[in-house]
C-alpha cells in the first residue's frame, strides 16, 4: 500500500570502507566510532585528571563519574576490596556508553555496539578477569569454589556440577555479549524502522495526513534509545562487578 | 486466496512473540514488587534499584536471545 521496503539488515549494519575495502585494516564507520570511544574515554580520563581542589569543567563531570562508579558500581558489587577495579571499570563505563550514544548522534546514527565484535571483545576480556581473580584468589580451588554450591548433598553433585560448568563458564559469556549486542541492535533497527516510515510517508498522497505519527515515534524512540545506551553501560559494567565478585568471595 | 502461509519468517517470528512471553511477565512483576519495596522502605531504594537492574538484565537475555534467534531463523 505504502511501497514501502524495509532495508535488509546487512544494510544497516555493514558499512561500505572508507579506505582500504576488504583489507584487514578496513577503516569504515564502526571503525571510526572505536576511535572516536577510545579518544574521548582518554580525554576523560586525562582533562579529568588536573586534582584541582576546586574542580572546573571536565574535572567535575569525571570526579561524578568516579563517584558514580566507585559508590554505584563496585560498592554495591563487590565492596572494599573491589575499589582497585576501578579505573577498568571506570574505562568500560565510560567506552562502551561512547559507543553505545552514537547510535542518536546525527550522520553517523551507528552503535557499534550493534555489530557482535565489540561486545564478544569486551565480554572475553570480563571473562579473563572474572576467572583470573578468581584463581588469583582460591588457587587450584577455584574449580570446587565455581562448580559445586555449599549445602548440596553429595549425589545431587552428579547433576549440579555440569549444570554449573556449563552456566559460568560457557553461558555466561555468551548471555553478557548478546545482552549488550541485542540492545544496541534492537534499538537501531527500531529507529531505521520509523524513519523508513516516515519518509515512505512523506512521498505518499493523502497518507501524507498520519505523517506526524512516525516523526514523534522517531523523537520519542531517539530519547529513549539514550536512556537505553547509558542503561546498558551501567548494566555491562555491574554485571562484570557481579562475576568478579562471584569469582573470588569467600563467604561460604 | 492465501490467508495464511507457513513460512520461514513468519514461523520465526512466531519463536520471538512465544519467546517474549516469560519475560514481559518477569520483568513486570519484579518491577512491581521493586517498586513495592521501594514505597515501603524508601531508605533503601539505591540497593533495591541496583538489584533490580540486574534482575531486569538477566530477565531480559531471554527476550534478547528470542530477538537473535529471530534473525537467525529468517535465513
Amino acid at each position: 500500500m505504502f511501497a514501502l521496503e524495509f532495508p535488509p539488515l546487512s544494510h544497516i549494519v555493514n558499512w561500505p570502507g572508507l579506505a582500504g575495502d576488504g583489507q584487514w585494516w578496513e577503516i569504515n564507520k564502526v571503525v571510526l566510532v572505536y576511535a572516536f570511544a577510545v579518544i574521548l574515554t582518554l580525554l576523560v580520563f586525562l582533562l579529568g585528571n588536573k586534582g584541582k581542589l576546586v574542580p572546573t569543567g571536565m574535572q567535575n563531570v569525571a570526579e561524578m563519574a568516579v563517584e558514580f562508579v566507585e559508590d554505584g558500581i563496585i560498592m554495591e558489587t563487590m565492596g572494599k576490596e573491589g575499589l582497585k577495579y576501578t579505573p577498568y571499570f571506570l574505562s568500560l563505563f565510560f567506552f562502551i556508553f561512547f559507543t553505545n550514544i552514537f547510535e542518536v548522534i546525527p550522520v553517523i546514527q551507528m552503535p557499534a555496539s550493534a555489530r557482535i565484535a565489540l561486545p564478544m571483545v569486551l565480554a572475553l576480556l570480563a571473562y579473563l578477569i572474572y576467572h583470573g581473580a578468581g584463581f588469583k584468589s582460591h588457587g587450584l580451588g577455584y574449580f570446587k569454589h565455581a562448580l559445586v554450591p555449599p549445602g548440596v548433598p553429595w549425589p545431587l553433585l552428579i547433576l549440579v556440577i555440569p549444570i554449573e560448568f556449563i552456566s559460568k563458564f560457557l553461558v555466561q559469556p555468551f548471555s553478557h555479549t548478546v545482552r549488550l549486542f541485542a540492545n544496541l541492535l534492537a534499538g537501531h533497527i527500531l529507529l531505521v524502522t520509523f524513519a523508513v516510515l516516515t519518509s515512505g510517508l512523506f512521498a505518499a498522497k493523502w497518507y501524507a495526513i498520519l505523517l506526524p505519527l512516525p516523526l514523534l515515534g522517531v523523537v520519542f524512540f531517539t530519547a529513549f534509545e539514550v536512556l537505553v545506551s547509558f542503561l546498558q553501560a551501567y548494566v555491562f559494567t555491574l554485571l562484570t562487578g557481579v562475576y568478579i565478585n562471584a569469582a573470588q568471595s569467600h563467604e561460604h | 486466496m492465501l490467508l495464511a502461509e507457513i513460512t520461514d519468517t513468519g514461523l520465526a517470528s512466531l519463536t520471538y512473540g512465544l519467546g517474549a512471553i516469560g519475560p514481559g511477565i518477569g520483568i513486570g512483576y519484579l518491577v512491581g514488587q521493586a517498586v513495592q519495596a521501594m514505597a515501603r522502605q524508601p531508605e533503601s531504594a539505591g540497593m533495591v534499584r541496583t538489584t533490580m537492574f540486574l534482575g531486569i538484565a538477566f530477565v531480559e537475555a531471554l527476550a534478547l536471545i528470542g530477538f537473535v534467534v529471530f534473525f537467525l531463523g529468517q535465513g
